[in-house]
C-alpha cells in the first residue's frame, strides 16, 4: 500500500482533467467528439496563460452549452452570427483573445456569409469548426457537409447529386481567401491526432494574439446519435468514409 | 530492472461507457463489463492494474474527463501493489 500512495502525487501525474474545465457532466452523447475538443481548447488556453483574457463565442448547436463546461468568458451568438459577434468583440478589445466555436450547420449553412466576410476582413480571431456532416442537435437532418450517399433524416435514400448537390468543402474555400493565415483540418479519433491538433490549435491562438489574421481549425467529428452508430463504429465509419473526402492536414499556413 | 508502473483512476459516475478508451488502450486491459453507474451507463473498468504502463492514451481520448493517470519509474525490487 505504501507504494500506491507514493505513486499518487503531483510529480507523477501524467494526465488529468484540464484545470479550466469544471466538474459539470457534459450533456453530449457518449463518445461525442465535442468532449475531446472542449478539453483541447481548455488545455491550450491554460497553457498559454490566457484564462483572464479569453472571450469565447458559443454558437447554436449542441455546443451552445459550452459555457457550462469551460470557465472563461462566453457570449452566445445568434445562429450563424458568431464570427460577426467575434469581430465586434475583438475590435473593441484588441488585447483579448477571441475565438468562436461552431458546428457545420452554424458555420457552413446559415452563417456562410458571416464566416466568409470575417475571414475576408482578416479579423484576428480563431474559428473552431466542428464538422460532423449532419445537423446533430435538431435530429440528424442533412447538412451542407453531408457526404454523398450518406443517409440522414431528410435524405433517407442517401444524398443525391442531382437533388442535393455536392458536400461543401468550406475549409478549402476559406483557404483561398487572403485574410486567413492558418487553415487546417484535424480529427480527434486517436491519441496521435489529438496531440497533433493541440499543436495546431496552439499556433492558431498565437496567430490571433499576434494579429496575423483569421485562423480556421476544422475538426472532423462523429455524431453517434445522428449517424445511429455506436461510438466505436462511428469512428471507424468516419475514418473510412469521411477522411477521403475531407483529408486531414494543413491547407494554408502563412 | 526499471519498470514503468502506471495507475489510472476512473470517475465511474462521469463515465458514459462510450468504449473509446477500451479501443485505444495498447495493452487491452480496460473493459466494459456489465457494471452500471447511477445513470445506468456501463462504465469502464481496469482488469489488470499491475500491467498499466501509464501511457495516458485512455485519458486523451476520453470525451468526459473521467480518467486521471499517474506514472512512476521504480525498481522492481521495492515496488509492489
Amino acid at each position: 500500500m505504501k507504494s500506491i500512495n507514493n505513486t499518487i502525487n503531483l510529480e507523477n501525474l501524467v494526465y488529468t482533467k484540464p484545470s479550466l474545465m469544471n466538474s459539470n457532466i457534459t450533456h453530449y452523447c457518449p463518445g461525442c467528439s465535442h468532449g475531446v475538443v472542449h478539453k483541447l481548447v481548455a488545455e491550450v488556453i491554460a497553457n498559454m496563460n490566457l484564462e483572464e483574457q479569453t472571450i469565447g463565442i458559443a454558437s447554436v448547436g449542441c455546443s451552445v452549452f459550452i459555457y457550462n463546461y469551460i470557465d472563461i468568458d462566453w457570449i452566445g451568438a445568434a445562429h450563424g452570427r458568431a464570427p460577426a459577434v467575434a469581430t465586434a468583440v475583438k475590435r473593441l478589445n484588441p488585447n483579448k483573445m477571441v475565438f468562436t466555436y461552431q458546428g457545420d450547420g452554424d458555420l457552413a449553412a446559415i452563417g456562410t456569409a458571416e464566416t466568409i466576410h470575417a475571414c475576408n476582413r482578416g479579423e484576428n480571431i480563431v474559428i473552431i469548426f466542428i464538422n460532423n456532416a449532419i445537423y446533430g442537435m435538431t435530429g440528424g437532418q442533412m447538412a451542407p457537409t453531408t457526404i454523398l450517399k450518406m443517409q440522414t433524416a431528410t435524405c433517407p435514400y442517401g444524398r443525391d447529386i442531382s437533388l442535393n448537390g455536392y458536400p461543401l468543402q468550406i475549409s478549402n474555400i476559406l483557404a483561398q481567401i487572403e485574410g486567413t493565415c492558418l487553415v487546417s483540418r484535424e480529427a480527434v479519433f486517436s491519441t496521435k491526432t489529438i496531440k497533433k491538433s493541440k499543436k495546431i490549435l496552439c499556433k492558431a491562438f498565437k496567430n490571433a494574439m499576434s494579429g496575423k489574421g483569421t485562423s480556421i481549425i476544422e475538426f472532423i467529428s462523429t455524431c453517434t446519435s445522428g449517424w445511429k452508430m455506436s461510438p466505436i463504429q462511428a469512428n471507424k465509419w468516419m475514418i473510412k468514409n469521411m477522411l477521403p473526402i475531407y483529408p486531414l492536414g494543413v491547407l494554408k499556413d502563412k | 530492472m526499471i519498470k514503468t508502473q502506471g495507475r489510472i483512476f476512473i470517475d465511474i459516475e462521469r463515465c458514459k461507457g462510450c468504449g473509446l478508451c477500451v479501443l485505444e488502450c495498447p495493452l487491452k486491459i480496460l473493459v466494459l463489463d456489465r457494471k452500471i453507474n447511477t445513470k445506468s451507463y456501463e462504465y469502464v473498468q481496469i482488469t489488470k492494474p499491475n500491467e498499466c504502463i501509464g501511457c495516458a492514451n485512455c485519458g486523451y481520448v476520453c470525451p468526459d474527463n473521467c480518467i486521471t493517470v499517474y506514472k512512476i519509474k521504480n525498481n522492481m525490487e521495492n515496488f509492489s501493489i
